[in-house]
């Protein structure tokens, strides 16, 4: 619910502890924000072009985008240190397309999407330490340690997958399940700009419209796929447009609102029975493709720095909030600093938690052993792994 | 589990432990470098990749048919295979393609029946499965099914295959065991650059298309002096590399050069000669040498990265037990991955390691 304006300042005082200082500007409980301008692919209108703000949410919004960004510098570092070992993609950059989205959908609409999920795992759910140690292979990851980086899930958050394009069609198998059994939810369903010159995307789309399926394909275009920019991998770059017969809308993904208003006409779209949509959200990443990329073979450090300038979406939200009088200056830094020090924690548990029992290297292949051998056993697995346990 | 460390000897478990010992991830092995035959001429220092660059290069300035294509060829690839070729001979020759396996595969396939030397890059041996049916279905039958009239011989697939230390389940499969269920295509898995340049060369000259998986660690671990002009090695001729009276040892790739240590090991340790074979094609794979050599030893030990049950290991122990039944001593033993999706933690005790395949050679000894 949000607060007046004086129960605002009192806050402040309260949180700065009596030392003296406050905020004596006025701060407003809601705000009529405006969303950038869309695209429209098959469409008569598009999402509304303002949409009303409260100060809980924008708090919200920018701290789970603050926390997605430190999470992913963490990582960074993790990696760099050897702690982290494998594959290692960061969202750095792309945290307003999962908030955004995160805001209108809820617990109950399923998500699937590529490798660079961590940002998507944050926010559907799974603490920054979990999401941490299952990069580090500990026992308190969200996949037990057995999947790392990519192929991190959660309660209606299918993961987290490494083989590209290849999550497409099962998300269409989930919004299937989705209509079956008439639940009133939409299956959000992302890939990237590489992933949408897959040919398995477009039996996707094809299955999705042919039986209405409640699916919301989104690409999330960072301009690169691995190290090829989109004009050289694709013959249409216009990938809002790509599902065709599948009404689409481009969406400026360095806003978050923007991404929340283009999410909500979506899930309305779906939720009506008018079948699938397509959003591209156009977006940015800092980091190379992984770890093992520096990111400026293909692109030059001057581009990279102007979209951390003058697009960050972190940044330009928090200057937006501060125009508009939503949360004070002095808020963000307190959340800032929360943000930081429940990041520094989840590092150090990601350090030192207990790495997985070694039975977990045989456990889950099946569900449980075949019934008519009591004493199944892995193949291979000789005596001295076996009788560990 | 205390238990468990002291038999597996210094590799330890606790979780302080791991995060002290920064733990060698991966295969284990020392790479020995070999010698090319001096008859080939003038050599430079070469490793694993830059051997198959040497290769394409040999093709494209020779073949004017030739082309090479795959995701991200024309910087260099992901893995540096095709560095300067796009330079040398044009972005007509040698260029990218978007993201899709199928259509690589597909695509190249076509290009080769029309005639055309085509060598394909899948980027990951993980990411050709997209591809399988087009390999199942369309290569390894074009010759047959047409009568002859067509043929898709001038493809060559390129895919980096196996254990890194820590590529994890998408990153470090071995998929030959798929691919030796389909008459009508080539399988080669060279074990080192030398090896590598003249296989990949026979691969593209052959006349069947053909599937060649580069081993990723030994990319950069493997250097040896490689002769620079073109040559070919035989596909279809496995190699004796050590000659042993005991046991036959039997692997491919990165698998080899394990077993070289377990050869030493096991004399040193157990005072066993072995025998030490690299299958360098898996199919069709080289019946003769390897019966020649389990008739002389009576033993057999077969190991791949690839998970036990449908592995290549398989089809070599069911084969080595029709032909050489009667000269067993004891039953071939296979050691292989477990069965179980190449897993994201403790790849060590996945993998094939000395030490198990060790323990299949007493087991052998001691029947």
């Amino acid at each position: 619910m949000p607060l007046s304006s004086s129960a605002i300042r009192a806050n402040l005082l309260l949180l700065r502890g009596g030392c003296g200082l406050f905020v004596s500007s006025r701060l407003a409980s809601s705000a009529m924000l405006s969303t950038r301008p869309y695209k429209l692919h098959k469409l008569e209108s598009g999402p509304a072009s303002e949409a009303q703000v409260t100060s809980d949410e924008a708090r919200k919004y920018y701290r789970d985008m603050a926390t997605v960004r430190r999470m992913e510098t963490a990582a960074g570092n993790l990696y760099k240190e050897k702690a982290i070992r494998g594959f290692c993609h960061l969202y750095s950059g792309q945290e307003a397309c999962c908030v955004g989205m995160e805001a209108v959908l809820d617990r109950n609409d399923p998500v699937i999407t590529a490798y660079r999920a961590h940002g998507w795992t944050y926010t559907r759910g799974v603490p920054v330490k979990a999401v941490l140690s299952e990069l580090t292979g500990r026992a308190s990851g969200c996949a037990k340690g057995k999947g790392g980086s990519m192929h991190m899930y959660n309660h209606n958050f299918y993961g987290g997958n490494g083989i590209v394009g290849a999550q497409v069609p099962l998300g269409a198998g989930i919004a299937f399940a989705q209509k079956y059994r008439e639940d009133k939810r939409v299956c959000v369903t992302l890939y990237g700009d590489g992933a949408a010159n897959q040919g398995q995307v477009f039996e996707a789309f094809n299955m999705a419209k042919l039986w209405d399926l409640p699916c919301i394909f989104v690409c999330e275009n960072n301009k690169y796929g691995m190290g090829t920019a989109v004009e050289r991998a694709a013959a249409s770059t216009a990938y809002y447009t790509r599902g065709d017969y599948i009404p689409g809308l481009w969406v400026d993904a360095m806003d978050v609102i923007t991404v929340r208003e283009a999410t909500r006409f979506a899930k309305d779209w779906c939720l009506s029975g008018k079948g699938p949509i397509l959003l591209e959200m156009e977006t940015y990443r800092y980091h190379g493709h992984s770890m093992s990329d520096p990111g400026t073979s293909y692109r030059t450090r001057e581009e990279v720095q102007s979209m951390r300038q003058m697009r960050d979406p972190i940044a330009s939200f928090r200057q937006t909030l501060l125009t508009a009088e939503l949360v004070a200056e002095e808020e963000l830094k307190e959340i800032d600093q929360s943000v930081r020090k429940e990041v520094d924690e989840a590092v150090q548990a990601a350090k030192t938690n207990a790495v997985p029992d070694p039975k977990e290297l045989y456990t889950n292949v099946y569900s449980q052993p075949p019934s008519g051998q009591p004493n199944y056993r892995i193949r291979g697995i000789d005596q001295f792994t076996w009788s560990a346990n | 589990c205390r238990s468990l460390a002291a038999r597996l000897g210094p590799v330890c478990l606790d979780a302080a432990s791991f995060s002290r010992r920064r733990l060698s991830f991966g295969p284990q092995f020392v790479y020995t470098p070999e010698s090319a035959d001096k008859s080939l001429g003038e050599t430079s220092r070469m490793n694993l990749f830059q051997a198959v660059t040497s290769a394409l290069d040999n093709t494209l300035a020779n073949d004017p048919s030739a082309v090479v294509f795959g995701e991200d060829v024309a910087f260099g690839g992901v893995f540096r295979c095709t560095v300067g070729l796009k330079d040398k001979y044009g972005k007509d020759r040698v260029f990218n393609t978007p993201l899709s396996e199928q259509g690589i595969v597909g695509f190249a396939i076509g290009h080769a029946v029309a005639g055309a030397t085509t060598v394909a890059e899948i980027q990951f041996g993980d990411y050709i499965f997209p591809a399988f049916d087009q390999i199942a279905n369309e290569a390894s039958k074009y010759r047959y099914r047409s009568g002859n009239h067509f043929n898709c011989g001038s493809l060559t697939v390129r895919a980096p295959i196996g254990a890194v230390g820590h590529g994890a389940l998408y990153h470090s499969q071995s998929p030959e065991g798929f691919f030796a269920h389909l008459p009508g295509i080539k399988v080669v898995i060279p074990r080192g650059p030398i090896q590598a340049k003249g296989l990949l060369l026979a691969c593209i000259n052959d006349p069947d298309p053909c599937f060649y998986f580069e081993p990723k660690i030994l990319y950069r671990s493997a250097v040896e002096d490689v002769p620079v002009n073109g040559y070919v090695l035989p596909i279809g001729k496995a190699e004796v590399l050590i000659e042993g009276s005991d046991v036959t040892l039997i692997g491919y790739g990165t698998q080899v050069h394990v077993l070289r240590e377990v050869a030493r090991l096991a004399q040193s340790e157990l005072g066993v000669s072995c025998e030490l074979i690299d299958m360098r094609t898996i199919l069709p794979f080289d019946e003769e040498t390897v019966y020649a050599s389990v008739c002389k030893t009576g033993r057999c030990l077969i190991a791949h990265e690839a998970p036990l049950t449908g592995g290549f290991g398989a089809e070599l122990a069911a084969s080595v037990q029709e032909h050489c039944f009667l000269n067993l001593e004891a039953p071939v033993r296979r050691v292989a991955g477990h069965d179980t999706p190449f897993p994201h933690i403790f790849e060590n005790f996945y993998l094939p390691h000395q030490r198990r395949c060790l323990a299949a050679i007493k087991d052998l000894i001691g029947y």
